[in-house]
């Protein structure tokens, strides 16, 4: 499960890495650091750069596809006080191990981004919230930070200019929760990490109080590409309304499993060859591709479609944060949905009526139906119970809890009738 | 402005407003639990939910603002599908226990249930159980039944000032709990039962004696504290089983400090006097009404023949309502005494007022100020709701500057502080009085004596506070009320108020420090008499004592029992069997102020009757009636009142239409001899009043006893005595003033000012001791 096998498409991020070569000197050797250099030496107006993301067509990496640019955009101009600039490191949607990759491998990338970033509305301050899981990755950014410091890319007056920047890494300590972006502010602060009601939006009332945006580390790592090679080329790789390339993370029941930078647009089924076809020749069942919170879909309808957010869209799922969940005949849908269902159970901050209370009734329910005890009135218990939760929570925690259950019924319903009618599976063993 | 409909209806609201605030302006219900006005938004519950034109899902009323042209359905199938299903996930883990559950018939998930819950459950799973906590003596929790709605949370952390309770846990493993091992100590924190919307936090005391009801509901006003909180007695069976707020935004808003909620258990005292009672032969006796106020009729007249009238005194506690106060200095007058007063904690009477002393604003009017200096005050614990309304201005940018003899935490911003030694008190005020003049570049009245003054950077930086303002206010608390130089303090903090053209206000003591002063109960009337201070150094004949225990409720308990036991003839109107039967000689039982109607006039000099709510205990009699028979048995004109409306009719008439003009805070003559400390080489005592020890009610409220508050005084004092003396945690010291002494735990404050120590007054375990602020002598005890 790695990027390093070289079976990119015109990769930008995730290009040439060789595992070893995450130092500031061998980001440089790459182009590294010559975007920030480029935007302070030329002074770019920071409207520009938002302005070039905007053509681009980058959108939110974390999950929600947001238009960065746009996103970018709503941070207050003639606001005198601290601004904040936030990256995600949180990663925790199960399915989904890319920006623990760029941080790895490409660590000065986000760094770089970020600065850029920084610049172009006026944040003087960022913070990297690094996912508590995954240690070695808030150490390597840790060590890169001091790196970036000592070369003057982060701190006061950067490069000469009168632009400074303070970065700092910040681990969390692995509360999936704290992915969500007000969540993460919260933790940040230093409270329990629940999200907050918005509006306000963090662009108005963000990290204390003040104008705040909160990016996916993917997302930054973007930026300097695209600062240094335009937006109007980021957006040709890829797809209108899906500018550049994306890494998904394939696991699951593939010959190899790893993160795929590939151009927004490109076939699944190509996505699945780069990651060596499915495992023991084993029948591609079912596949959910973005990220466990997002609609599982069917393998046909799968193999019919582009990874990019509006085909995947009119497919019924979501390209989400490109977790891509591999499933081949062998597994059982209920038992596949009791465990996603399980991780969202644990998972709720606890803080909404329905999403404290749904989660545990809708595992509950699954566990039923997986262990035999299941009645048939129970599916429509559960697709209904979902509706109640999904849309009705002040995050996306209760629709990503509510998405999946709703998502196996309705494409694997006999599956789940079978093992309520004969109390055991409908797949026969287990390869 | 902004237009928006609400089913259908059209309503203009200001911006910032949300559906909430609208469809509340337009009497229109929306179902919630988290929401609370006086409570920032959580959002949590999403019982709220309505359905809002182009919105893609429903939306939390709550929590939404107002957009113009919005159009809002509250009760559409799809708002009401929204709040149905959130209501079946309340009540999926909750016990449905109501007919256990105190919470029952008050219950806003149980009210709220029958309009949009199920008749049975799809839930067939097992219910969630969650440990009860044991939050202190005050509140009972179940918390299996609670809903999470952070309302308690966020009362804490907003309200109360402090986070004593807080969520911890995830998801379904998520708790309401207090930190490790810690109960819930704020002074206010019986409103967290009010706000809970479920039966997981209700009364302990109340727990199991009634269900709601069986209750009669009944109005009443406060007799604690002097910001006259407006109450709800509740009755079964003519006992009062529960004291709630009455809203009222005015003055206690919707909430009640936990002196005036639990109080009530006092009424219910064991030590309730019942009958009249006669010393006689050393021995008690009850008596019959008439047998007793004939043998003090004769009394007295004997004394008046024998002593003349001025031999006789009387002293009442400001928590006595108007009409006894009235009918009281009224009987004294008649007998041609002047000796009256119910100032019994003050020990400086030489300043002379222009009227009675009030806060000197209306109490709402404290949220509009944006400067403060309080001078003398153990803020929350003597005004817990007048606190409130500073630490929320607090919250708003007011600057609250603190000059005291304590320094404990009042849970709000303080711009800056100086906490001296009380006798540095009238020093530290003259130098921030001539700071302020410096910096106002004005002439203050007392430059002579100020001139020799150099005010610390502290007291420079509270000036320059005050002066940046454009609301100021001076405050006088209770500390400063009851201080040695307290008519100095006075005349400063007069002149520094209108140097700063700021207001000028006293936090009055208890519930008619205004009233004592309208009802006439001071020697200043005619004929003119003595004042508490002098009718106890230098002993009468007679005393009348209403609802007084001088060993508890006045300055120097030590002189105030000596001069009882000197005294021919001593009459103890009391609700309770108390101190007094050792050096009373008639005892007569009268009620407390859910037993009569009565009067109390507070801080803000806003006059509020209430009625009697519960039939008098016993033989228990309202002291207004008491009086008016004895003037009768003595013979005097004026006591022919039929009703205490009559009796009301004398001090207030037209209602009290003018009783403004009869508040006046300033001094007759501008007096300030000299700005010194005085010479005292000595340790000099700080013996505040605690809270619930303030009055004969709240001593006896069994709950409030045991709580943190409630504890047995200990000595306070600063690291430089302690180590003097070496002592440890847990050591005791014996503690003398003139000739009395105490013995009491040692304690470690190294806030305390240098030479005090902090030894609480009005307590039996320090009543052998003298004045609230004297000097005091300290050693180890063996």
């Amino acid at each position: 499960m790695t990027c390093l096998h070289g079976r990119h498409i015109n990769p930008i991020i995730l290009a040439g890495l060789d595992g070893n070569n995450w130092c500031i000197g061998d980001y440089m050797r790459r182009g590294g650091y010559s975007a920030l250099k480029k935007v302070l030496s030329e002074k770019i107006p920071p409207e520009q750069i938002v302005n070039e993301l905007k053509k681009s067509a980058l959108r939110g990496r974390g999950g929600a596809g947001f238009p960065t640019g746009l996103k970018w955009s709503f941070m207050p101009k003639s606001f005198t006080g601290e601004k904040y600039l936030i990256c995600n490191s949180d990663e925790g949607e199960p399915g989904t191990f890319k920006d623990r990759d760029i941080m790895r491998y490409n660590p000065h990338s986000v760094i770089e981004g970020m600065a850029i970033a920084a610049y172009a509305m006026g944040a003087k301050t960022g913070y990297n919230y690094v996912h508590g899981e995954v240690w070695d990755c808030y150490e390597r950014m840790e060590v890169a930070l001091e790196e970036a410091r000592a070369a003057g890319f982060v701190g006061d007056n950067i490069l000469g200019s009168d632009f400074s920047f303070q970065l700092y890494n910040h681990h969390g300590y692995g509360a999936y929760i704290c992915g969500e972006e007000t969540a993460l502010l919260d933790s940040l602060e230093g409270k329990k990490g629940m999200p907050r009601f918005k509006p306000p939006f963090p662009a108005s009332y963000g990290l204390y109080g003040k104008p705040t945006t909160v990016n996916n580390t993917e997302t930054l790592a973007c930026v300097p590409w695209i600062v240094l090679n335009g937006g109007e080329k980021f957006l040709s790789m890829g797809r209108p309304n899906s500018g550049g390339t994306k890494i998904f993370s394939v696991c699951g029941h593939v010959n190899q499993p790893g993160n795929y930078e590939v151009p927004l647009g490109t076939p699944f089924a190509k996505l699945l060859e780069l990651a060596g076809g499915m495992r023991g020749g084993k029948k591609f069942k079912a596949c959910i591709p973005g990220g466990s919170s997002m609609p599982v879909l069917p393998a046909h309808i799968m193999l019919a479609t582009d990874m990019d957010y509006d085909s995947i869209a009119k497919a019924g799922s979501m390209l989400g944060s490109g977790g891509v969940i591999i499933m081949d005949e062998t597994v059982c849908m209920v038992k596949a949905l009791l465990r996603l269902s399980y991780f969202y159970f644990e998972e709720s901050c606890g803080q909404c009526t329905p999403c404290r209370e749904g989660t545990g009734w809708l595992y509950r329910v699954v566990n039923r139906i997986e262990h035999g005890q299941g009645k048939q009135e129970d599916l429509d218990l559960l697709v209904n119970v979902a509706d109640n939760i999904a849309g009705r929570t002040i995050c996306a925690l209760g629709d990503a809890a509510a998405l999946p259950v709703k998502s196996f019924i309705t494409h694997f319903r006999e599956e789940f009738e079978h093992h309520i009618e004969s109390k055991q599976c409908l797949v026969p063993t287990y390869a | 402005m902004l237009d928006l409909e609400i089913d259908g209806k059209q309503i203009e609201v200001k911006e910032g407003s949300t559906i909430m605030d609208a469809a509340n302006q337009l009497g229109i219900f929306i179902p919630h639990f988290c929401y609370h006005r006086k409570l920032s938004i959580a959002a949590n519950c999403r019982m709220c939910l309505v359905q809002v034109e182009k919105a893609p899902k429903p939306l939390p009323a709550c929590a939404t603002p107002v957009m113009g042209g919005m159009k809002v359905f509250t009760h559409s199938d799809e708002a009401v599908n929204a709040q149905k299903g959130v209501m079946e996930f309340l009540l999926i883990n909750h016990p449905l226990d109501c007919p256990i559950c105190d919470q029952g018939g008050e219950c806003l998930l149980q009210d709220l249930a029958v309009g949009y819950g199920g008749s049975s459950s799809r839930y067939e799973e097992e219910k969630r159980v969650v440990a009860d906590k044991n939050l202190g003596p005050l509140i009972a929790t179940d918390m299996t039944r609670c809903i999470h709605c952070t309302r308690c949370v966020r009362f804490g952390q907003e309200i109360a000032g402090i986070m004593e309770l807080g969520m911890v846990g995830r998801g379904e493993h998520a708790e309401i709990l207090t930190f490790v091992g810690k109960t819930v100590d704020s002074e206010l924190s019986g409103n967290m039962i009010d706000l809970c919307p479920v039966g997981a936090l209700t009364s302990k005391p109340f727990r199991y004696t009634a269900r709601t009801w069986e209750l009669s509901r009944r109005k009443s006003i406060s007799p604690h504290d002097s910001l006259g909180s407006n109450l709800i007695v509740q009755v079964k069976d003519n006992r009062v089983m529960r004291v709630l707020p009455r809203d009222n935004e005015e003055i206690n808003e919707c909430w009640l400090s936990d002196k005036d909620r639990y109080s009530y258990e006092g009424l219910n005292s064991e030590e309730r006097l019942t009958r009249p009672m006669l010393k006689q032969d050393g021995e008690w006796k009850e008596v019959e009404w008439q047998t007793a106020l004939e043998f003090i009729a004769e009394g007295l007249k004997r004394i008046r023949a024998t002593h003349g009238a001025e031999a006789i005194g009387a002293l009442a506690t400001p928590h006595s309502t108007l009409e006894e106060l009235y009918l009281l200095q009224k009987l004294m007058r008649g007998l041609g005494s002047g000796n009256v007063d119910f100032r019994l904690r003050q020990c400086d009477f030489s300043a002379e007022l222009q009227g009675a002393p009030w806060l000197g604003m209306k109490i709402a009017e404290i949220s509009q100020l944006d400067r403060v200096l309080v001078v003398g005050s153990m803020l929350r614990k003597d005004h817990p709701l007048l606190s409130n309304r500073l630490r929320q201005a607090a919250k708003r940018g007011t600057h609250i500057n603190l000059i005291n003899a304590v320094d404990d935490a009042l849970l709000m911003k303080i711009e800056h502080k100086v906490i001296v030694a009380p006798r540095e008190m009238v020093k530290t005020l003259a130098e921030v009085l001539k700071a302020t003049a410096e910096a106002k570049n004005k002439p203050c009245a007392f430059s002579a004596q100020l001139a020799a003054l150099n005010p610390s950077q502290e007291a420079r930086r509270i000036a320059e506070s005050l002066a940046s303002g454009n609301k100021a206010a001076v405050f006088l608390g209770n500390l400063a009320q009851n201080h040695p130089q307290s008519a100095a303090l006075h005349a400063l903090a007069q002149e520094l108020a209108s140097l700063l053209g700021a207001k000028f206000g006293f936090f009055g003591e208890a519930a008619n420090s205004v009233g004592g002063y309208i009802a006439g109960v001071v020697p200043f009337g005619t004929p003119a008499g003595k004042h508490a201070k002098a009718m106890l150094e230098d002993p009468l004949k007679a005393y009348l004592l209403l609802n007084t225990e001088v060993e508890l409720d006045c300055h120097n308990p030590r002189e105030a029992v000596a001069a009882m036991r000197k005294a021919e003839l001593v009459v103890a109107m009391s609700a309770y069997r108390h101190k007094a039967a050792e050096y009373a000689h008639v005892l007569l039982p009268i009620a407390p102020f859910t037993e009569t109607a009565g009067t109390f006039i507070n801080t803000e000099g806003r006059a509020q009757s209430f009625n009697g709510t519960v039939k008098p205990l016993a033989e228990t009699r309202p002291a207004w009636k008491v009086l008016r028979v004895l003037g009768n048995l003595l013979g005097l004109a004026g006591f022919e009142q039929d009703s205490i409306e009559q009796v009301r009719a004398e001090i207030l008439p037209d209602a009290g239409a003018d009783l403004a003009q009869r508040l006046d805070n300033r001094l007759r003559r501008q007096i300030l001899a000299a700005v010194e400390i005085p010479a005292a080489d000595g340790l000099q005592r700080i013996g505040e009043v605690p809270v619930y020890s303030a009055d004969a009610i709240v001593r006896r409220a069994a709950s409030l006893q045991k709580t943190r508050d409630a504890r047995a005084p200990v000595a306070w004092m600063p690291g430089v005595l302690y180590e003097r003396l070496k002592l440890r945690d847990g050591d005791k010291v014996k503690l003398t003033q003139e000739q009395g002494s105490a013995t009491l735990e040692a304690r470690r404050d190294d806030t305390l000012p240098q030479n005090c120590v902090r030894a609480a007054s009005a307590h039996s375990m320090t009543a052998e001791l003298g004045a609230m602020f004297g000097e005091i002598t300290l050693e180890r005890a063996t």
